[in-house]
């Protein structure tokens, strides 16, 4: 049994779990590149978006694939920071507008 | 600066070693595929010459920058430059070729003492297409080569310039301190003869390698990145720009090697690789010539000392019969070229 939850070699793999469904992996690696393909928004504009969404997720092996794809796009560490500032800010923003919340509460309680 | 693995002592300053790792390790023990087994998969094995289009002579292995992923391993200390003797046995060539392409390259070819009077004689066999693979810093490193635009166009040179990054940041960090502003200088000075502009002859494409341990991404997306910087940034304008994938060899190898990257960088390669790109290979339609007159199937050949499986093995033995349809020499190296939508001296070959 391996040591770690994660394994990077893992997301090589990511592929695999439609060995076991067939169907609905098919269907959802379809969806997920249709999904990444240029539109109204470029695929760097998805990229980036990726990215910071990897991060809010905190997911390791998104993280590893849309700094590499970044990388690939030219796009640069810069750019990379700044969506992750997005993300962090999306973040602690939803953690302090909640203090609407407890300041509604707090003066309904409160005398 | 970054010194060049010949001045190093390194071991992989010896291409034997190199062809040694690429057929090592995982390709050994089974976990990657090797290129003649993975091409074989779509019987393209053992892949094959066709006509001769493009005629690559590599005039030196000098050169003014030592960029860390260098694939000849250039450098001002490189000693390896043709000789006149040499040039003329390539003219006989390219007064007979029915090549479309002529390409000189380097280390940086202007530092050949011969090189502008090898361009005048060559220019006068009317090759189609005439390309210098131009460094740019070249062009601002001394007054001497001030004037190699007006050079270029006078001889209605084809120019062909690297370009790691529209950031300052990421060139420098490729190809030294101080070249991405010279590089700038150079492109603009190439911009004011008429190099690069909309609808002239005279033209300029840029080079993209990535800088680090990735592939290139969409040529034409990269492209469009380039030009809308490079333009709203600097004013600068080129015609297209060629993604190119770093081969796994000379001081990109060394550095994959180093930093940990190497099996990394051979998977990716590896579940990159489209069998389509495979029938556009550049070696299936191009002779790469080296600075003492040897013939290869590529550059990247060249380097790794793997000269043509051919009784021609010389340009002053050079025969287009004996040449055309030999078997191309390969190793795991040429996964670089078929990676994506394919690499090639011109960018993608799908
Ligand atoms: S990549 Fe080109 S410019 Fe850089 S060291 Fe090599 S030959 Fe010179
Ligand atoms: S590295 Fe050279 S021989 Fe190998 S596929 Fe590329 S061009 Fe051909």
């Amino acid at each position: 049994m391996q040591k770690t939850y994660y394994d990077p070699a893992d997301l090589r793999k990511f592929g695999k779990i439609s060995d076991w469904n067939e169907e609905l992996g098919s269907k959802f690696f379809e969806y997920y590149n249709s999904v990444f393909k240029e539109g109204s928004l470029t695929e760097r504009e998805k990229s980036l978006i990726a990215l910071a969404v990897a991060h809010t997720i905190q997911c390791p092996y998104c993280i590893d694939a849309y700094t590499g794809d970044g990388l690939q796009r030219g796009i640069t560490k810069e750019e990379m920071m700044e969506a992750l500032h997005v993300a962090g800010a999306i973040r602690g923003g939803a953690s302090l507008v909640h203090g609407v919340q407890m300041m509604n509460k707090v003066n309904k309680l409160d005398l | 600066m970054l010194k060049s693995l010949h001045k190093r002592h390194s071991e992989l300053a010896k291409s034997k070693r190199q062809v040694e790792i690429l057929s090592n390790g995982i390709f050994q023990s089974g976990d990657l595929p090797k290129f003649k087994d993975k091409i074989a998969e779509s019987n393209q094995f053992p892949l094959k010459a066709n006509k001769l289009e493009i005629l690559q002579i590599n005039v030196g292995y000098m050169c003014n920058q030592v960029c860390a992923h260098c694939h000849v391993d250039a450098g001002p200390d490189r000693k390896e430059i043709m000789t006149k003797e040499t040039m003329l046995q390539c003219l006989d060539v390219i007064k007979k070729t029915e090549a479309h392409t002529l390409d000189l390259t380097g280390g940086a070819p202007e530092m050949n003492p011969n090189f502008r009077w090898f361009v005048e004689e060559a220019s006068k066999a009317g090759i189609k297409d005439f390309i210098v693979r131009s460094n740019l810093t070249i062009i601002r490193a001394n007054k001497k080569y001030h004037d190699l635009p007006e050079f270029f166009k006078k001889h209605n040179v084809h120019v062909v310039s690297s370009m790691p990054h529209w950031t300052k940041g990421k060139t420098d960090k490729q190809r030294g301190n101080g070249v991405f502003d010279k590089s700038i200088q150079a492109l603009k000075d190439l911009n004011a003869i008429g190099y690069g502009l909309p609808g002239s002859d005279l033209r300029l494409d840029l080079v993209y390698n990535p800088s680090g341990a990735f592939l290139p991404g969409n040529q034409m997306a990269l492209e469009k990145d380039f030009k809308k910087a490079l333009l709203d940034d600097f004013n600068i304008q080129f015609h297209n720009l060629f993604a190119i994938t770093n081969l796994p060899i000379s001081r990109f190898l060394d550095y994959l090697i180093a930093s940990e990257n190497y099996e990394d960088y051979m998977y990716s390669l590896v579940e990159a690789f489209n069998p389509e790109a495979v029938k556009n290979v550049m070696c299936t339609n191009t002779i790469s010539v080296s600075w003492d007159g040897y013939l290869y199937d590529c550059d990247f050949n060249q380097m790794l000392n793997l000269p043509v499986k051919s009784k021609a093995k010389h340009i002053s033995e050079y025969n287009s019969e004996l040449l055309e349809g030999r078997s191309i020499v390969i190793s795991q190296h040429c996964y670089g070229c078929t990676a994506g939508a394919g690499s090639s001296c011109q960018g993608s070959v799908t």
